[in-house]
């Protein structure tokens, strides 16, 4: 090869600064995961190892010094706290018992969010901005001040008991709060947007002349439905099924706001556990076993996904 | 399935025979959007087997009766019967007809094999009976080795080529194909145009293709409806779309054409003179025409029916002279534009039979242009 020549060089230096700026920008959400995700979740990784004990803070550190010299050194690690979880069937039925109702609450937002998502991505295009707008409205205002006015809707002589018993529909108030059917009403309306949103997305991007194609072939309008919709919006169902069920799972608002005192969530187990019990090992063997618990079949699943998409 | 030649002769131009049942009658059919009239008054029929094209630019209307008779669009007023059964209120997915899309719309999550089976799977087919006829139609598209594949592992030419045999393996009575060949690159374009035929013949499936493009009417059509603003202006063959266009429209659309306005000044039963205001002497045509006397009309010459000579032509009449502004070379033939004293520019293209032809026709060369009596085409105004 001969020597590059300097419109080359420049082109290679442009391109290397290119480089270098390309590298800033991913650096910064990076740092930020590092800053704010990983280094906090190594704390909590470090805690659940420890043994609790009544001081400021209420744990023994790892690593201890009982003397001058290094062999005096000493490690407190107490896979305890995991043993205990897995002993003490509270933990595991909180769980569970999360899961059922973060699927439940799920397939509950699904069914509502598809038939909207579906109706706004069909609309005209001046009216898609606006309805979906109204779909994402509710931000505005605070998550817990909307959790707390769900309470002065169903509660015993809020608005919706009074409402229906002014219309004579029943002669006693309703009890609604404090309910599992609460929980599950504040699920559906707190995540919802989260799944219209991921369904709007490929519901509007769909090519509508794929659905003429299938009628032209002989196939019947629900079918087609069934057969050519829903599995071309299924990159959206799993995102929008994935952005509630996950927060849903560890949700501590809507069960302790809305929820019968005696549900058994984990977030609220967690809850008790850190400010009740100010057992911090403990609380932090919870988040631990909860996230990998969480993010083990998840990472599985997309790993499967993109296999199969690959091998298209 | 495939008729015999014999069989095929009799059937070759069934619109010239007036006891010929037409197997699709379109009865006055008109199609609004609101205000806009996007197919206006059309009556048309087509005949079995038949290879028909509708010709137009975008917006004329073309897309949108080929939509209503598939049934995605119904129309606003008039019939549309296929096989002598009325179609109003028939939704697509009942209709003896298939499409073959612009875009292809194969269904991205199926293979190859899946999307040419829909339409049998939806009839309820068993799974043998499926996988034979599939198997039977990806051979004949050649596409057999490619049945796992998903869509977009194809080619253009691939796609095509599914899209198809899916709109073919239902043996619909009639096949409607948008703009069919409008995503594929020049070269295969051709090909595929005899491929299309070919297949056509072969299988008999009445055809009705959407096109803008009038090659594409040209190679493929049995007979063309060229459509302009929601009417259909012409029908007939190729050959007399472009040797006798009836309209000014038709005239420009297909192909290119030199056109003159003149009035008439002689008219016998043989012949007729036209005087233009752009050539020096009438124009003598060899036939009659039905026109009123005195009449403002158009006379209509296309580029190759006009030949260049260096020496006066020896024919009295039907010719004049001009100078050559602008020379093209096509490779099989080369374009010249030729204005003429009264400054009309006229389009002459001849054949580069021989590598050295029209060598000494150059630039801003003085030269005669004639044609023969029977190649002007008199257009009313």
């Amino acid at each position: 090869m001969s020597e590059p020549s300097s419109a080359q060089l420049t082109t290679s230096r442009r391109l290397r600064s290119g480089a270098r700026g390309r590298m800033a920008v991913v650096a910064v959400p990076y740092l930020w995961l590092l800053l704010f995700f990983l280094i906090p979740f190594l704390i909590v990784l470090k805690i659940s190892f420890s043994t609790t004990q009544l001081s400021m803070p209420p744990y023994q550190p790892l690593v201890q010094w009982t003397g001058e010299q290094l062999n005096q050194l000493r490690l407190n690690i107490n896979p305890g706290n995991f043993l205990y979880l897995w002993q003490d069937g509270l933990y595991a039925q909180a769980f569970l018992n999360s899961i059922k109702v973060a699927a439940i609450a799920t397939f509950i937002t699904l069914l509502i969010g598809y038939p909207m998502a579906y109706a706004i991505a069909r609309s005209s295009i001046k009216w898609r901005g606006v309805l979906m707008m109204m779909v994402i409205l509710p931000f505005w205002t605070s998550f817990l001040l909307r959790v707390y006015a769900w309470i002065g809707i169903l509660k015993n002589n809020g608005l919706l008991n009074n409402l229906l018993l002014w219309l004579g529909v029943i002669d006693e108030p309703l009890v609604i709060l404090q309910t599992n059917f609460a929980v599950y009403l504040g699920i559906v309306y707190s995540y919802l947007p989260f799944m219209i949103m991921p369904l709007y997305a490929t519901l509007e991007k769909m090519d509508l002349t794929l659905l003429e194609a299938a009628n032209d072939l002989g196939c019947r309008p629900l079918r087609t439905f069934l057969t050519i919709t829903v599995p071309l919006s299924m990159p959206g169902i799993v995102a929008g099924c994935m952005l509630v069920f996950i927060p849903a799972v560890g949700e501590f608002v809507i069960p302790s706001l809305l929820g019968p005192p005696d549900s058994l969530m984990i977030g609220k187990v967690l809850w008790t556990e850190f400010f009740n019990n100010r057992d911090w090992p403990v609380a932090s063997a919870v988040a631990i076993a909860l996230l990998l618990l969480l993010v083990i079949p998840i990472v599985l699943f997309q790993r499967a996904q993109a296999r199969a998409a690959e091998s298209e | 399935m495939a008729a015999s030649p014999p069989n095929s002769m009799t059937v070759r131009e069934p619109w010239l025979d007036p006891s010929a049942e037409p197997y699709i009658r379109i009865e006055q059919v008109t199609k609004c959007f609101g205000e806009f009239v996007a197919v206006s008054d059309v009556s048309l029929n087509i005949y079995r087997s038949e290879l028909f094209c509708l010709l137009g630019g975008s917006g004329c209307g073309k897309t949108t009766l080929l939509r209503m008779l598939a049934g995605f669009e119904e129309p606003s007023s008039g019939k549309i019967f296929i096989d002598g059964i009325d179609m109003s209120g028939i939704p697509p997915y009942e209709r003896p007809v298939n499409m073959m899309f612009q875009s292809y719309a194969l269904f991205p999550h199926m293979t190859v094999e899946q999307n040419v089976g829909f339409g049998l799977k939806m009839e309820g087919k068993a799974k043998s009976e499926i996988a034979d006829r599939v198997a039977a139609m990806l051979k004949l598209v050649s596409m057999t080795q490619y049945g796992k594949r998903k869509p977009h592992q194809l080619s253009g030419g691939q796609r095509q080529r599914v899209a198809l045999a899916r709109a073919l393996i239902k043996q619909p009575k009639l096949l409607l194909l948008d703009e069919p060949l409008g995503a594929l690159d020049k070269k295969l374009r051709e090909q595929t145009q005899f491929e299309l035929v070919n297949l056509q013949e072969k299988l008999g499936v009445t055809f009705v293709v959407v096109t803008h493009d009038q090659e594409e009417a040209m190679t493929l059509a049995s007979r063309i409806g060229v459509m302009d603003h929601g009417r259909i202006v012409q029908v007939g063959t190729p050959k007399e779309i472009y040797e006798f266009p009836n309209s000014k429209y038709v005239a420009e659309f297909i192909g290119s054409v030199n056109l003159f306005e003149g009035q008439l000044i002689e008219d016998k039963a043989d012949h007729v003179r036209i005087s233009c205001s752009e050539l020096d002497q009438p124009v003598y045509v060899a036939h009659g025409i039905s026109a009123a006397p005195q009449a403002r009309l158009w006379v209509a010459i296309r580029p190759e029916k006009i030949h260049l000579s260096l020496e006066k032509p020896a024919q009295h009449e039907n010719w004049t002279r001009g100078i050559v502004k602008e020379i093209a070379y096509m490779g099989d033939l080369s374009v010249f534009l030729v204005l003429l004293a009264s400054g009309k520019t006229v389009r002459v293209t001849r054949p580069n039979m021989w590598r050295h032809e029209h060598e000494q026709m150059t630039w801003e060369q003085e030269v005669f242009l004639h044609w023969h009596d029977s190649s002007p085409v008199v257009i009313g105004a």
